[in-house]
């Protein structure tokens, strides 16, 4: 357990159980999980295929409701309450990063990164404002009328992280961001989870990728629907800048000037 | 509220891109609303055109006036008999309604003019016409009918009282007897026999619904008439009331007055007809309820299908998209956006369709205004509410099925949708 972490924690879940009612088989996603989350912490949730990772992040997400237990977001009881409060907190409190992304196809990349803040109720030019500043952050800037059709995976999960960004919120919630990405493009979406992390931002990563949880500064494993173990990875691996990307980041410049 | 007009717009955006993406599949679907449009509209341009005609006809027959007659003005059904056996209309009668209105210094009448009417062949020179409504009346004619004199004069008292051998032409009559000549001075013929010197001309009347022309027609004394069809038989007498009197009175006082020339005793009946000109009105009613009916079938029975159309793909657009659903709803759309959009997509399909349908309209009108420029068609902007409000209520309720269908999924279960 991170003891370090001081204060209420942003995410603190008790007993959590999920349970899927197949008719005459019942699913246990999850068998009773305890998790405290605390401000600008970068964790990964690790565990086999079918542990009971993604029905975790859909909670942690307020995109679904748990069969028993208890949710407080920011001291706040989440299981309490109504759909619209849930999604002004998926809103405004959560960014989502997908594995497969989950772009609008026919929207360019802008109008991609802006779609939170439609639902945050903004004007278009703030919203176009604060779109292109998520798009500088992730280093799409010279990206931003492209289509998704017209960009790589590593642009795509870029545009998918400034959206997730846009509306500044209190935690990233990616699930197994890099599973579609090849592993050169994946650590530059981890270097990019770094630099966000280094920024303030808190990250939960869902991976089953080892090299990809050694990133994180806490790593909880889940194994057949419980914690299994929750530990502070003492030596986070930084993430490989490869020269590539540098150019591109160079040739992104030269774009500009 | 700015917040809904925000979720407005974006889902009006998605929902032009859908239809641009889609742009065959929208309009098949569109196809429907476009022919309840096209039928509303064109209904209502009918039952537009119908009253159009109406107040140009009573106009015609003058609002002012009063028609005394054997028969009312309506299908008379099984009281056919009843007015068969009514008494007709002599000369007398008409004299003596004259006599009583001259001794009443505070009628509210002015004039009542006795009409005869007959069809006549007419014919000039090697030119004839069949069948032209010709009426025989008196010098008072003048003062109380809205035809009025384009050329020449109407016949004076003198000739009303000796029964001169002369006519007054309708437009069309003299523009097809006399196509190069003055017809003023001219003589023409009837039935082959009797000439008659033409003496005035009447202005335009212009057609009815642009159907039957109002022009088609002759005056004459009735003395002039009558020696050409015996008898001392009246149609009808023409009652002018004075300019301003109240209406209802003024028919009271010409039924009190009728009574009085039947020497009809109080508890009788009456054994005439005061008809007006509203009566026409009546009639015509019942056109533009056939009109509004069949066409509100068609609408009703277009709309159906389109309606189902656009459920149908709308629901096919839930499906197809419910990993984009599941998407908007991670990023913080409410069920009422998601409800909002789809509603929007179907609204957006029926308003194209509304649109194509009142273009479609449009060019229909223009086609029958050139093929049959005097009937009195014209689009009117009503109808665009109309259309506008039947084309988004269809979407509304076509889409409100689907629309409730997507606002419901549960966000995890959207989002492991592939
Ligand atoms: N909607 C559902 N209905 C029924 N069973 C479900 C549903 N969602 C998940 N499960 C079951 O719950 C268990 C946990 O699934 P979950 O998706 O959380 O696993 P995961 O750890 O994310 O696996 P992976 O690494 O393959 O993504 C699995 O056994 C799965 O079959
Ligand atoms: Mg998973």
């Amino acid at each position: 357990m991170s003891k370090l972490n001081k204060g209420t924690p942003v995410i603190d879940i008790q007993g959590v159980k999920k349970i899927y009612d197949l008719g005459e088989t019942k699913v246990e996603a999850l068998r009773g999980v305890d998790l405290q989350i605390y401000g600008n912490e970068y964790i990964a949730i690790m565990g086999p295929s079918g542990s009971g990772k993604s029905t975790l992040m859909n909670m942690l997400g307020c995109l679904d409701t748990p069969t028993e237990g208890h949710y407080h977001f920011k001291g706040e009881d989440v299981f309490e309450m109504e759909d619209n409060d849930l999604a002004r907190i998926r809103n405004r409190e959560i960014g989502f990063v997908f594995q497969s992304f989950n772009l609008l196809p026919r929207a360019n990349t802008l109008r991609n990164v802006e779609l939170p803040l439609v639902y945050a109720g903004m004007s278009r030019t703030e919203r176009l404002e604060r779109a292109t500043e998520a798009c500088i952050k992730v280093g799409l800037e010279n990206r931003m009328e492209h289509k998704p059709n017209e960009l790589s995976g590593g642009q795509r999960q870029r545009v998918a992280i400034a959206r997730a960004l846009v509306n500044n919120p209190a935690i990233i919630l990616a699930d197994e961001p890099t599973g579609n990405l090849d592993s050169k493009t994946g650590e530059e979406i981890m270097a990019l989870f770094e630099d966000l992390h280094n920024a303030g931002n808190t990250i939960i990563l869902v991976t089953h990728e080892e090299d990809i949880a050694e990133h994180a500064h806490r790593i909880v494993r889940i194994f057949d629907g419980r914690v299994a173990h929750d530990e502070i990875n003492k030596k986070p691996r930084k993430a490989l800048r490869s020269s590539a990307s540098v150019e591109q980041a160079e040739m992104a410049v030269a774009d500009l000037v | 509220m700015k917040h809904f007009f925000l979720e407005i717009e974006e889902s009006l955006r998605i929902a032009f891109m859908q239809v641009r993406i889609h742009k065959t599949r929208a309009m098949l679907t569109a196809l429907g609303v476009i022919i309840g449009i096209v039928a509303v509209t064109l209904m209502g341009t009918a039952i537009n055109g119908i009253d159009n005609g109406i107040e140009n006809s009573l106009d015609m027959l003058g609002s002012e006036n009063f028609y005394v007659e054997q028969w009312p003005w309506k299908d008379v059904g099984d009281d056919w008999w009843k007015y068969r056996n009514r008494p007709e209309f002599k000369v007398e009668d008409a004299n003596l309604f004259n006599d009583i209105l001259d001794e009443t210094p505070d009628s509210l009448l002015f004039v009542a003019v006795p009409q005869v009417r007959f069809w006549i062949n007419v014919s000039y020179e090697s030119r004839s016409l069949n069948s032209i409504e010709t009426t025989g009346t008196t010098s008072e004619y003048a003062y109380a009918s809205n035809n009025e004199i384009e050329q020449g004069r109407f016949f004076s008292k003198q000739e009303d009282i000796s029964g001169s051998n002369v006519v007054i032409l309708g437009h069309d009559v003299a523009e097809n007897l006399f196509p190069n000549t003055d017809p003023i001075g001219q003589v023409v013929r009837f039935n082959q026999r009797a000439n008659y010197r033409v003496i005035g001309v009447f202005k335009r009347q212009g057609s009815f619904l642009g159907l039957f022309s109002m022009d088609n027609l002759m005056v004459m004394p009735h003395r002039a008439l009558r020696k050409i069809y015996n008898g001392n038989r009246w149609n009808s007498l023409l009652i002018k009331m004075k300019p301003g009197v109240d209406k209802d009175a003024a028919m009271d006082e010409t039924i009190g007055v009728m009574r009085r020339v039947r020497g009809l005793m109080p508890e009788k009946e009456n054994d005439f007809e005061v008809n007006r000109s509203e009566s026409i009105g009546e009639q015509l009613d019942k056109m533009k309820m056939s009109v509004a009916i069949a066409g509100l079938f068609i609408t009703g029975l277009a709309l159906f299908v389109g309606a189902i159309g656009i459920m149908n793909i709308t629901f096919v657009s839930v499906k197809e998209r419910t990993r984009e659903i599941g998407t908007r709803r991670a990023l913080g759309a409410t069920r009422r956006s998601i409800l909002v959009q789809f509603l929007t997509e179907a609204v957006f399909i029926c308003l194209i369709g509304g649109i194509v349908g009142l273009m479609l309209t449009a060019g229909i009108v223009m086609l029958v205004k050139q093929a049959m420029p005097h009937v009195p068609v014209t689009l009117s902007e009503n109808l665009f509410i109309v259309a506008a409000l039947v084309s988004v209520a269809t979407g509304i309720i076509s889409g409100f099925a689907p629309a409730w269908t997507a606002s419901k999924l549960d966000p995890a279960e959207a989002l492991r949708h592939d």
